[in-house]
């Protein structure tokens, strides 16, 4: 505790520093003991943050910083799950150039604020995009969408609202899974845990892992699933397994909670890629789904996306809505209206729909052809061991089964820039860069004496 | 939780649930894929019907009004005198630059778009403030300025953790949600002084200095909202005296600069002024009504601390936060702002048109000071509508009072007597202040 006396000579930082340390201990006690902390200026001015420490650079979005800084004239950023042409640069969709301009063309509109679920029309079509239009949810009006910031957004805010209104904590993540899962669960207020999902022995399905940990969990438990394309692995379910998981979830009373960022970006089809959530919809059981349309439309930057909540009734879906507002108005107020405003005009006008389905699946058949392409370098180089996952997994991403220092060596003496963890975004190949990381994994398999994951 | 088995026999069977087979069975049928599936109880069975917002659900009260009559002075949104929304001319024409030289969308890294953050903290400060030259600031690119609080707030749960945020009395609604939600405890200051519908200075300086040291004082850094009522330069001395002395830490929320008087450095005054005493201090900053971008959701939280190491570590800190609630923030209104602010003739032309729009405000208050004092009988002192400033004026109605404008005049506003200025027209003013009057003698 301060005394009167001594309070003139201590510093503002002192001061506030004291101040600090009389908010963490009790009132009244005394500092000794309570809180180990120097009560000295750090410097001519002391701050009240002293104590705050640098946080690492994000894992994932840490690799194209690295990448950048790197000098080198050769080198191949499988970073980041940005979509690259065959030139290596990012795209901007004709349909989305052509949406934009319309929007700015037409002086009606203005930029007042959406309402806090966003732009309606959006709602409507991300929901009918994913369920189908068809859908008997939709049909019976039993869906609370809100558009939300991308596929982030939109997990983060379901979180929340999970947190505040479902009985059970536990959130289930297949491991591996995308690195920001975790924190956006835990920091919305749930308990994270995992389930098996990939198999480095097979760098494919673990199922029946899958099926013994989501059995095991407690009733009720939240489970996150990859619609299509897993991230980071490229390994999906088949539809025989997605069946099975189906059923031991609804057995389980489980809620499943699926990460849609690939939908038509997969296979190339909007419905196969849907398939899976459109099972759970069907057995008339409630889920919440997470959309982005960050990769399908290449709206990165403009954080598109939506959350929705497929319940039971009409009634529990206008409560669920109303109950999302509250958790959205104290956390962003209400979503951009950019990018939405760009979906909504693609999916609400039916040529521009069919001329996206065909850019989109240009842009799948791309990276559906770089994946032969790396399997067949790799194979004419005779590199020991199996590479088929590169072939059958999906998606932009693959799973390489590389152990860290294989990456690190890559990075170090190929400039190859991708994930610590093996992952290598498929979108950022071209033909041109095939043969350099074809050279650089064969010289990480064969050059390293360490067995490999 | 009473045991799912038994609720499900108790639920209501709807149409749905008629559809389906029950567990076991495999009736199929026919538009839908055959399988077994429990008839079950919601899950979100206990969720309740939530309450409209109440500032966001004025509008859509005033929407389903049919009244001619009706006027809208809920929601702050700037109008023009025909009371219709208003795109600024600059941000028309940035958006057209922008679509022209056809820049990609890639992700923003977390902290948001490297140009917008140099300009916001500049437009802040003064662009040769010393503490940018040092790099004592920390700027984050946020969702305008809910998202900017929001990420201060989270901040602070975590480094301060316990420590109090004061808010004045009243404040914006959405500050106690913000801070609720972000876990940051907090307790009023005394502001709105109702006998003379004007500030309460002693009583917010006792707060204040009644506040355990070290505590966090939000405040409005112009243009307070609900009350148009700001302190004059010497309290804002005043209020940086105390809340020095208290070692407290001041916490900005800067939502009209440039808007509230039509100048972007006298909005900015008290801020800076607070900074030139070598104070650390965190600002929200919001482009919202500014540059009229209230959809694009454009702003930006800052810390101006000791040093540029501290600034660094905090910046990491808010990055972190930031990541797993959107990832990165969105470009477009991040990229309209920069263009507008990095091009001269944009520039000068986006000071015009906030001058334009603060002086309709102030215009509209003229005219309805008159027409309130011609109306009113009573003798009445109505200044203070003179005296507030920005887009907002608090009428001194409560909630009765606020009722009746809306039952019975079709006028919509908060129901803690907020009006907002930008939704009056000139020609609305005498119809306004027949309603006020009305209310104000007529209802308790």
């Amino acid at each position: 505790m301060m005394e009167e006396g001594r309070k003139g000579r201590y510093t503002s930082s002192e001061r506030r520093l004291q101040a600090l340390v009389q908010h963490l201990s009790p009132s009244g006690s005394s500092l000794a003991g309570v809180v180990q902390m120097e009560v000295t200026a750090s410097g001519p001015v002391g701050s009240v943050f002293e104590h705050v420490e640098q946080a690492p650079e994000d894992p994932i979005l840490g690799v194209t910083v690295a990448y950048n800084k790197d000098p080198s004239p050769i080198k191949v950023n499988l970073g980041v799950g940005a979509y690259r042409t065959e030139e290596g640069k990012p795209v901007i969709l004709n349909v989305v150039r052509k949406a934009e301009e319309r929007l700015l063309a037409d002086r009606s509109r203005y930029k007042e604020y959406l309402p806090i679920t966003g732009l309606a029309d959006f709602n409507k079509l991300s929901a009918k995009l994913i369920f189908g239009k068809e859908s008997p949810a939709l049909l019976e009006k039993r869906v609370a969408t809100a558009q939300c910031l991308s596929g982030t957004g939109s997990l983060r805010v379901g979180a929340e609202f999970l947190a505040k209104h479902y009985f059970q904590r536990l959130v289930f993540l297949p491991a591996p899974t995308w690195g920001n899962h975790h924190k956006i669960f835990s920091n919305g207020g749930l308990t994270v845990k995992t389930y098996r999902y990939y198999d480095p022995r097979t760098r494919g399905l673990d199922y029946q892992g899958m099926v013994e940990d989501i059995r095991a969990a407690p009733s009720g438990s939240l489970i996150l699933l990859h619609a299509c394309a897993h991230n980071p692995t490229g390994v999906d379910p088949t539809p025989e397994q997605w069946e099975g998981l189906r059923q031991l979830i609804r057995n389980k009373r489980h809620l499943p909670f699926f990460d849609s960022a690939y939908q038509g970006f997969a296979s190339g089809s909007l419905d196969l890629d849907a398939l899976a959530v459109r099972s759970f919809v069907a057995d008339g059981g409630e889920l919440l789904v997470a959309q982005s349309f960050a990769k399908n439309m290449g709206l990165y930057g403009e954080r598109v996306g939506s959350l929705s909540i497929v319940c039971k009734k009409e009634a529990i879906a206008t409560h669920v809505e109303s109950q999302l507002k509250l958790v959205i108005r104290p956390m962003y107020s209400n979503p951009p209206i950019h990018g939405a405003s760009i979906v909504a005009t693609i999916l609400g006008d039916s040529e521009l729909y069919a001329e996206w389905t065909i850019e989109l699946k240009a842009m799948a058949n791309r990276i559906i052809s770089m994946r032969h392409q790396l399997h067949s370098a790799i194979q004419a180089r005779g590199t020991p061991g199996d590479w088929t996952h590169i072939l059958k997994q999906i998606g932009m991403f693959s799973f390489t089964g590389l152990n860290r220092e294989q990456v690190a060596f890559m990075t170090k003496e190929y400039h190859i820039y991708m994930t610590s963890d093996g992952r290598i975004s498929m979108a950022g190949l071209s033909s041109k860069t095939v043969p350099h990381l074809a050279d650089a994994i064969h010289a990480a398999v064969t050059g390293l004496s360490f067995s490999r994951q | 939780m009473a045991s799912m088995a038994s609720r499900a026999a108790a639920v209501t069977i709807t149409n749905a649930a008629l559809d389906k087979p029950s567990h076991g069975s495999s009736v199929e049928p026919t538009s839908r894929i055959s399988m077994a599936v429990a008839v079950d109880v919601s899950k979100f069975e206990s969720v309740t019907m939530a309450p409209p917002d109440p500032i966001l659900g004025v509008s859509e009260a005033f929407k389903a009004d049919s009244s001619p009559l009706k006027l809208n002075l809920g929601v702050g949104a700037y109008r023009t005198e025909e009371l219709q929304p208003y795109v600024l001319d600059v941000v028309k024409k940035a958006e057209k630059l922008m679509l022209e030289s056809g820049e990609f969308k890639e992700y923003l890294p977390i902290e948001g778009l490297a140009a917008f953050n140099k300009a916001t903290a500049e437009l802040l400060l003064g662009a040769d403030n010393p503490v940018i030259k040092q790099g004592r600031i920390a700027t984050v690119q946020g969702l305008s300025g809910t998202g900017s609080l929001r990420l201060g707030a989270a901040f602070i749960q975590r480094y301060l953790p316990g420590v109090k945020v004061l808010i004045s009395s009243p404040t914006w609604g959405n500050h106690k949600n913000i801070l609720n939600d972000s876990g940051v405890p907090w307790s009023e200051y005394r502001y709105f002084d109702p006998t003379t519908v004007g500030l309460d200075f002693s009583g917010m300086i006792e707060d204040i200095k009644n506040a355990t040291d070290g505590s966090i004082i939000l405040l409005h850094g112009c243009a307070h909202n609900p009350t148009g009522i700001d302190p004059t330069a010497e309290q804002w001395g005043t209020i940086a005296d105390v809340i020095e002395e208290k070692s407290h830490l001041p916490f900005f929320d800067v939502a009209y600069q440039g808007f509230a008087s039509g100048s972007l450095d006298n909005d900015a005054s008290s801020v800076r002024q607070f900074v030139a005493r070598g104070l650390e201090l965190f600002v929200a900053q919001s482009y919202s009504k500014n540059l009229g971008l209230y959809a694009e959701r454009i702003g930006a939280i800052n810390a101006v601390v000791s040093s540029s190491d501290v600034a660094n570590r905090i910046k990491s800190q808010l990055k972190r936060l930031a990541r797993p609630m959107y990832s990165n923030p969105p470009v477009h209104g991040a990229r309209i702002v920069a263009n507008v602010v990095g091009d001269p003739s944009l520039f000068d032309e986006w000071r015009s048109e906030m001058q334009l729009m603060a002086g309709r405000i102030k215009g509209v208050r003229q005219s309805l000071y008159d027409a309130l004092s011609s109306v009113d009988e009573n003798g009445k002192d109505w200044s203070f509508i003179l005296k507030q400033i920005g887009m907002f004026s608090f009428t001194g109605l409560n909630k009765n009072q606020s009722d009746n404008m809306t039952d019975k005049w079709h006028v919509y506003m908060t129901k803690d007597g907020r009006i907002s200025l930008a939704g009056l027209s000139l020609a609305k003013c005498e119809y306004l202040a027949d309603a006020i009057i009305d209310s104000y003698y007529n209802v308790k």
